[in-house]
């Protein structure tokens, strides 16, 4: 199947501004990584002079976790949105009424979910090295932060951990009809990857860059997956008049 | 779209082309519901075919059917010269353009922004003048930055028109496009109807507004979840309404039988018992003289001697009530 770009960057265009004229998603994208920056900066300035080399590994551990959950949180804001938010505003029909196909459609709304997400996540990791080195009075917070290990899995699974948020939330608010339910729904969803990031943070495996490569293909294949699985429950029949397509 | 025929298409122009839409015996069934069923029938290029029927009659259905949004349970179509397949869905979604009951803008979003969406999603290169066009036949230009959450419900429906001309469409489906607007917003929107009319855009409106239908289209399909008739409205008048003239008297006549059966273009005469007759003629305008003649060789003095009008409403209604399963309109 022949993807149209030009399609997908019509709908990341309307949805960019769309977003930035709702005070509820710019009011939640503003609040939550601002949520998520408390609990890691406690814990950097918790850690004394005096706290061991693997307290403080362990500490940086759990720092890493928590900063994983916003790309994960973020974007389900959004994404939850993406499909039962088009159909309460009566804007769904018309634009299944165009050339647009389903893949299009849903891959546009999950660029355009998943740039902020990655952005924000960058920016938060960022903030925390920058406060680990200004503020952290044990010296080893910040070279352990900024370990190879921990630098490549930010990068690597910020977006991959929001690439499966996405999808997720996607595939529930295809699925559902209130807005509500499917938001309650995508955030508990996009949690499950963050337990395998969890068993890393806590030396349950030791981190190394072959574990967050393999960690990371993992993710990258499920994504692929998801947006394929996601794609084939994008039912027009169902969601434009509620009743499944009965094929003759 | 709007440069691409201008003045109005004359009728055997647009039989000379090939059919903008072919539907043969189209079925759809939501499980145990019927939607429509076997439904047949042609549109023509050019041509403004209105799809009439009371609240769920299958309408919106039909027009969704054919829209590729819905699957049909058996049947074929053919739109816009492609036929109506899975396959074909894309195909045939750039090349027409579906009008809903609402119009379903981005309210945060402005007139340009919303139209700007669907150019880029019928792969319109260069479309600021295409946009600026389809603002300038639905007369929204000095509306164009305005959010689409700040317009009126009329306002909202050029809109909704303004986007549906965008690409060009070989056909444009237009469901209950008046719905739920007041007199004035109503006859802004049957003006840009005639318009297209008068350009010759394939149009196939739905609604069960009947002077909106008798005003605008070229045909008229009756739709009460089979189809009940197709045709011109004067057609559909004659098929369904026998010829007739309305004799009015200053008195009654003393030998009415004695005048009426004596005249050979009058098949039958009945009377309201007053000095009114109704008389069942084969052709109007050659019986009407000789009723005349008639009447005033026996000495009558007559009011008046006229064909009643059936309208489309009357039409509708005859068709309707023939439908023992037909819900309350």
């Amino acid at each position: 199947m022949r993807m149209n770009t030009g399609h997908i960057g019509a709908v990341v265009r309307k949805e960019v501004r769309d977003y930035r004229r709702s005070r509820s998603v710019v009011g939640t994208m503003t609040v939550l990584p601002l949520i998520f920056l408390v609990e890691p900066t406690l814990v950097i300035l918790r850690l004394s002079p005096s706290t061991s080399a693997g307290a403080v590994q362990k500490s940086v551990g759990s720092v890493f976790l928590l900063l994983l959950i916003a790309p994960a949180i973020i974007p389900a804001v959004i994404a939850t949105y993406s499909v039962v938010g088009e159909r309460e505003q009566g804007t769904l029909e018309p634009l299944l009424t165009t050339p647009l196909r389903r893949e299009e459609l849903l891959l546009g709304k999950a660029v355009a979910a998943i740039v902020p997400a990655i952005g924000i996540a960058y920016l938060l990791f960022a903030f925390i090295e920058v406060i680990a080195r200004i503020f952290a009075r044990n010296a080893a917070v910040a070279p352990a932060l900024w370990a190879g290990p921990h630098v490549l899995a930010e990068i690597l699974f910020a977006p991959l951990i929001a690439g499966w948020s996405i999808w997720v939330c996607i595939g529930i608010s295809a699925r559902s009809s209130d807005v509500r339910v499917a938001q309650q729904l995508g955030t508990l969803a996009s949690l499950p990857p963050l337990a395998v990031v969890a068993l890393i943070s806590f030396d349950v495996f030791t981190p190394s860059v072959t574990l967050a490569v393999v960690f990371a293909l993992v993710l990258l294949t499920a994504d692929v997956a998801l947006w394929r699985i996601v794609s084939a429950m994008f039912d027009r029949e169902r969601l434009i008049t509620g009743a499944k397509a009965l094929r003759p | 779209m709007v440069e691409r025929v201008p003045g109005h298409r004359a009728e055997a122009d647009r039989s000379s082309e090939p059919p903008a839409l072919v539907v043969d015996h189209l079925t759809k069934r939501f499980g145990g519901r019927t939607a429509f069923e076997d439904v047949s029938f042609t549109v023509t290029s050019g041509e403004v075919f209105g799809f009439l029927g009371p609240n769920g009659a299958g309408k919106t259905t039909t027009v969704r059917t054919l829209g590729t949004l819905v699957a049909p349970t058996s049947g074929s179509a053919v739109v816009a010269g492609i036929p109506l397949t899975a396959d074909n869905g894309t195909e045939i979604r750039q090349r027409i353009s579906i009008m809903p009951e609402n119009p379903g803008l981005y309210v945060r979003l402005t007139v340009v922004e919303n139209l700007e969406l669907f150019a880029g999603l019928y792969g319109l290169r260069n479309h600021g003048p295409r946009i600026d066009q389809a603002l300038e036949a639905v007369n929204l230009t000095a509306r164009a930055r305005d959010a689409c959450g700040s317009l009126s419900k009329g306002l909202r429906q050029r809109v909704g028109l303004a986007r549906a001309l965008l690409n060009d469409p070989a056909v444009m489906f237009l469901d209950e496009p008046t719905s739920g607007l007041d007199p004035v917003a109503a006859r802004e929107v049957h003006d840009l109807i005639n318009g297209l009319r008068q350009r010759g855009v394939t149009v196939f409106l739905t609604t069960h507004r009947l002077e909106e239908a008798e005003r605008l289209c070229h045909r008229v399909a009756i739709l009460n979840t089979t189809l009940r008739s197709v045709g011109r409205t004067d057609e559909l008048r004659q098929s369904l309404f026998r010829r007739s003239l309305v004799v009015e008297t200053v008195a009654p006549l003393d030998a009415p039988d004695g005048v009426f059966s004596r005249t050979a273009a009058v098949e039958s005469w009945r009377s309201d018992g007053t000095a009114t007759y109704m008389l069942t003629v084969a052709d109007p305008r050659t019986a009407a003289p000789a009723v005349t003649r008639a009447l005033v060789a026996a000495g009558a003095d007559v009011l008046s001697i006229s064909e009643p009008h059936h309208s489309l409403e009357d039409v509708y209604l005859k068709l309707i009530d023939e439908d023992p399963e037909a819900p309350p309109a």
